[in-house]
């Protein structure tokens, strides 16, 4: 039994009247364990089967199983860090985590509770800001702590979408070691969606590229053949490593000019040249 | 050359040139902007009041001149030249019977407004030698179980004012009470937000008065047989249910469009009902909640007046209401005196509630 299913999985949207099948026919299993990364382009439907996994959507035609059963709503075993941050933004950092905390160990103390919130806070090191409220924080800040939120429930699968988007490289660089660490040290499966091809490969066992929508559906996965702890550097010079990400880097541009074609059949849309697509995909 | 190019910027404007050498005068302590800010915050306001006050000065006495003339024409035409000449000569001398009845001026307003404080201190002083008379047989009558013998004399202006603080607040508080609690329901229940629509839309519109007489059919069925004045309470249930629907309507519209993305963290994290409506769903709509609560307030204050002339309730309203009946000699004035307590009042208290609405706002786009 596979640890996440999704079988035959399609979503629409309905807006204003008309219906949009923005998934169609996602099939996808990832076992217990596993490090797998989506990388697809913006509006192709990331966030909605991210959803779909997490419980707060419901698919159209198929089913999400999880460890076995079906999904229904949220749960605890499944914690979420969301592209948008989402931090309440009445509550102060620590407020913010701790009240993530308390509701996914209820029994604990408000002392152990508390250094469950120091912990995570520190580890994204945002400690001198524990008491500052949202507002106060830069952009990066803020997504760290949506992170250490995440991470404070010790959720069983780790679901993140483009958690690290906002961040500088060097921010971004610790919190994929730290997010690298927690799921190795603590056997966690991930789901992590990215935009950027170098931390999938970094980071994931196996990447799938999401189709553009509408209809979007999952590509052939690649494996990535690479020991842990992987290196940065050392990365760069592996072979094996030069191949996957030129090989996905084709894929994706040979889906992105397909795109293009396409919409230029019908419209004019300046924005999507090879070369915006390329620096996307650097 | 620099200093002759912004020379010719600013003389290009008409009474600009007046500016530069005023500040000149300043001898550059001032900059041009801070002498525009001050002129804009400082002299344009105490200018435009000054003006205001001219303005009802002249019409005042214009009035006052209408009024008199057609007094003693009256007099010649009725009673003869004899006794239009002592009219004239009465008025002329300014004796209080004879004066003409009209827009009192703004110095007879001012005096007015001493002459409430004084009778404010007298009556005060009154009081608190009565309470000091009565202190030892009031003790004396309550060891025996009788009821304390209470001041029962006029009240005074200030204490009317209290009085009307004391209505517009309970009220305020009655609103509150039912708005919030009610706006929170139908915020959550799009059932209940479609079935409480009409009902909102037909009860918003309607008039202090009428709601003043709803209430009033209803509390003195209630309170029958009872002796005790219910003309309080009828005012402060009025000025409640008539100022209630600003906070309710903003209260369900605060609740029922919280940021998905809150809701959303509300779902993940599995916050229960109570958790989810207290951490999240409030918090979120307090701004809203407090803009509500501002229009409540500054719409009760607004019908109080109103409501306690038709209650007879004590307060500012039934002073109007009486100073107008009496129409003394310096009723007028007094009127207005009330009229600028009022707007002041009220002006104050949107500023407080404005304080506490920025204190517990927080910025929304700013944390997503
Ligand atoms: N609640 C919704 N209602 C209607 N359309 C939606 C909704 N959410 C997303 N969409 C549409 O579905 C498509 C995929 O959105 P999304 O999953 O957010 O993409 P991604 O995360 O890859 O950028 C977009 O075209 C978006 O406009
Ligand atoms: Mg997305």
């Amino acid at each position: 039994m596979a640890y996440l299913e999704l079988n035959n999985i399609y979503k629409t949207y309905e807006q204003g009247g008309s219906e949009t099948e923005v998934l169609s026919n996602i099939n996808l299993t990832i076992e217990e364990g596993e490090f797998v990364a989506i990388v697809g382009f913006t509006g192709s439907g990331k966030t909605t089967l991210v959803n779909l996994i997490n419980g707060l959507l419901e698919p159209t035609k198929g089913e999400v199983l999880f460890k076995g059963k079906p999904v229904q709503g949220t749960s605890h075993e499944r914690g979420v860090i969301f592209q948008n941050y989402s931090l309440l933004p009445w509550l102060t950092v620590g407020q913010n985590v701790y009240m993530a905390v308390k509701e996914a160990f209820p029994k604990k103390s408000k002392s152990e509770l508390n250094a469950i919130v120091a912990d995570y806070v520190e580890m994204v090191s945002l400690t001198p800001a524990i008491n500052k409220r949202p507002k106060e924080l830069s952009g990066g800040m803020r997504q760290r702590v949506a992170v250490a939120r995440a991470l404070a429930m010790k959720p069983e699968m780790i679901i993140m979408d483009e958690p690290l988007g906002a961040l500088d490289a060097l921010t971004r660089g610790n919190l994929q070691d730290e997010i690298l660490n927690i799921w190795g040290k603590e056997k966690r499966t991930a789901l992590l969606i990215t935009n950027d091809v170098d931390e999938g490969i970094y980071m994931a066992d196996r990447i799938i590229p999401l189709r553009p929508g509408p209809n979007a559906t999952l590509g052939p996965e690649f494996k990535i053949d690479l020991d842990r702890p992987r290196d940065k550097t050392e990365m760069n010079d592996n072979p094996n490593f030069k191949n996957t990400r030129n090989a996905i880097i084709e894929y994706l541009m040979d889906i992105g000019a397909e795109r293009k074609v396409e919409a230029s059949e019908g419209f004019v849309l300046p924005e999507l040249t090879p070369k915006d697509f390329v620096n996307r995909f650097k | 050359m620099k200093q002759s190019l912004t020379l010719g910027k600013v003389t290009k404007f008409m009474g600009l040139g007046f500016l530069t050498t005023i500040k000149d005068l300043f001898t550059g302590k001032l900059e041009k902007e801070d002498f525009k800010n001050f002129l804009r915050k400082v002299v344009v306001p105490i200018a435009s009041i000054l003006l205001f006050i001219g303005l009802w000065h002249m019409g005042s006495k214009s009035l006052y001149n209408i009024e008199a003339e057609f007094k003693i024409e009256k007099a010649l035409n009725d009673q003869g030249p004899a006794a239009a000449e002592a009219l004239r000569t009465c008025i002329a001398s300014g004796d209080s019977s004879c004066q003409p009845n009209t827009l009192p001026s703004p110095s007879q307003v001012w005096s007015s407004y001493q002459s409430l404080l004084r009778d404010h201190n007298i009556i005060s002083a009154d009081k608190a030698a009565f309470i000091e008379k009565t202190a030892a047989l009031n003790e004396k009558r309550l060891a025996e179980g009788k009821d304390a013998i209470v001041y029962t004399g006029r009240p005074s202006f200030v204490d009317q004012i209290f009085r009307s603080l004391q209505t517009v607040f309970a009220g305020f508080l009655l609103a509150l009470l039912i708005a919030v609690p009610l706006g929170i329901f139908i915020g959550l229940s799009p059932t209940l937000k479609s079935s409480f629509n009409w009902f909102i839309q037909i009860f918003k519109p309607v008039s202090p008065v009428v709601w003043y007489l709803l209430v009033f059919m209803i509390v003195k069925t209630l309170l029958i047989g009872s002796s005790e004045d219910s003309s309080f309470t009828i005012s402060f249930i009025s000025v409640g249910l008539c100022s209630m629907w600003a906070t309710l309507v903003n209260t369900a519209m605060g609740v029922s469009s919280v940021d998905k993305d809150y809701i959303n963290v509300a779902k993940v994290l599995k916050l229960g009902p109570f958790q989810k409506i207290f951490k999240v769903v409030l918090p979120s709509s307090l701004p809203l909640i407090f803009t509500g609560l501002k229009i409540t307030l500054s719409v009760a204050w607004m019908v109080l007046i109103a409501i306690e002339l038709l209650a007879q309730s004590p307060g500012l309203g039934l002073f109007v209401w009486e100073e107008f009946q009496n129409g003394a000699n310096d009723s007028n004035a007094k009127i207005i005196v009330a009229m600028f307590v009022i707007g002041i009042i009220g002006f104050l208290l949107d500023r407080l509630m404005l304080t506490i609405q920025n204190w517990v706002s927080f910025d929304k786009t700013d944390a997503i």
